[in-house]
């Protein structure tokens, strides 16, 4: 539906945009549609509502100071959110600095996450191919994405051999790719 | 078995941050050069980001909104909300920043964006009698706004050439429009920031009035950075721009710090 698409990414820039103008409605706004994939992603990886909370105030917080950081060019909002979430994360996880004030990532992600029935129905899929996925390849795939662990250290955890685990990954995001665009 | 089957499941690995060792070296140096690899990064960090939606954990609590919605109201705006930091990595301002001709070029493209947003604005109070025409703008400011986010990605390759043998040095370029108040200044080869500093553009007016400030920045690893339209006040001719270092916190009124960069003119 490429026109709801559309339609979408032109309601984030809308918001973006007033959020440039000191609209703090629409940074109310944003905050609404997108803090629970935020928050989730950071209380999956760190364990800790406290932790949590400061991950989702220091994004919104940094959207807040430079919205300039996000346009088109950068892909979907939620998920390019989705990826700072989780980079944060990871920041925490190894108590280290967070490297910039926004990340300076390109994400290119087909569906819209704008909408809460767009996130249902994308969750439904990402879940429905996460359960038909080998228990080792899911496995891998979660430990490297949410526990934030090299391959290296995904091998050694598993006693697998590093091709495999590569292997796994690669696969794993493959397959999320191919149900959502069935 | 080619370049890009070689890397395809590196590049899996590269997207979940999850490569490390010489592998990670080798295959950044790959996609400096390759924008096919580079393209199927970004496709794979897409598909990444769609294992957060997996997450079932509770929403965020009430306190974080109302933490949230009352440190932004006790938020100063910066200047420095319109600027644009660089990469931390792989920037693409890399080493230099590029060449003068491309510079302007670039300059004169930006300008054209920001021109067509203030009309496409214009166009929509009368969009039913000008559609027509907003059509057409539409298409030019697409055209446009696909040449900046060209000069703005971070992993474009971005070189600039000095005489053979010359060691690169602090240098910056402002171009400045003074009808529309368009500013776009580009540093390369800054000093990295120490702590608690942050380096500050000013413009200095003709008529020899106090210096205005004209952003705060941020240089990237490689001591590359970019401003682009910080607000500024209407009609003011400039004389000449300058790069101070100043305390990242407090009030940014007049320079306080030692002059980095200076303009020369033109």
């Amino acid at each position: 539906m490429p026109n709801a698409d559309t339609n979408a990414i032109t309601s984030d820039l809308a918001l973006v945009t007033a959020i440039r103008a000191g609209d703090q409605g629409a940074m109310a706004a944003l905050y609404d549609r997108y803090s629970s994939i935020v928050y989730s992603v950071a209380l999956r990886m760190l364990q800790d509502t406290g932790a949590a909370e400061d991950v989702l105030q220091d994004i919104f917080m940094q959207l807040w100071r430079n919205p300039g950081a996000f346009d088109a060019s950068r892909g979907n909002m939620g998920a390019w959110l989705a990826v700072i979430a989780r980079h944060r994360a990871i920041d925490a996880l190894r108590k280290r600095r967070p490297e910039n004030d926004i990340e300076d990532v390109v994400v290119s992600v087909e569906p819209d996450l704008a909408s809460e029935a767009d996130r249902s129905r994308v969750m439904d899929k990402v879940r429905g191919a996460l359960q038909t996925m080998p228990v080792p390849q899911r496995s891998a795939l979660e430990m490297a994405y949410f526990e934030g662990l090299t391959h290296i250290e995904i091998a050694a955890k598993t006693g697998e051999p590093l091709g495999t685990i590569k292997s796994r990954i690669r696969t794993g995001l493959l397959s999320l790719r191919k149900v959502l665009a069935a | 078995m080619s370049a890009h089957e070689q890397f395809a499941e590196d590049l899996a690995l590269y997207a979940l941050g999850a490569l490390d060792g010489e592998e990670l070296q080798t295959l950044e140096k790959h996609l400096e050069g390759c924008a096919s690899c580079r393209r199927e990064l970004e496709l794979l960090r897409g598909d990444s980001s769609l294992l957060a939606l997996t997450t079932t954990g509770p929403k965020p609590p009430a306190r974080a909104r109302q933490r949230l919605m009352s440190a932004i109201a006790n938020e100063p705006r910066l200047p420095a909300n319109k600027v644009v930091p660089e990469s931390q990595h792989r920037s693409w301002w890399s080493a230099f920043g590029w060449p003068a001709v491309r510079l302007v070029a670039a300059a004169v493209l930006v300008f054209v964006g920001i021109n067509l947003v203030r009309q496409n604005s214009s166009l929509q109070q009368n969009l039913a009698s000008l559609r027509a025409q907003f059509s057409d703008q539409g298409i030019k400011l697409e055209e446009a706004n696909q040449t900046v986010a060209t000069l703005m990605d971070p992993e474009a390759t971005k070189i600039e050439l000095v005489a053979a043998g010359n060691k690169p040095v602090p240098r910056g370029k402002a171009i400045y429009q003074r009808r529309n108040r368009n500013l776009i200044f580009f540093a390369s080869n800054l000093p990295a920031l120490p702590a608690e500093k942050i380096y500050e553009l000013w413009l200095f007016p003709a008529n020899g009035g106090a210096p205005i400030p004209a952003g705060l920045f941020k240089p990237d690893a490689r001591g590359s950075a970019t401003v682009v339209n910080p607000p500024l006040p209407e009609g003011i001719e400039a004389k000449n721009f300058a790069v101070t270092l100043e305390p990242e916190s407090g009030a940014h009124d007049h320079p306080r710090g030692t002059p980095v960069i200076v303009g020369v003119g033109e």
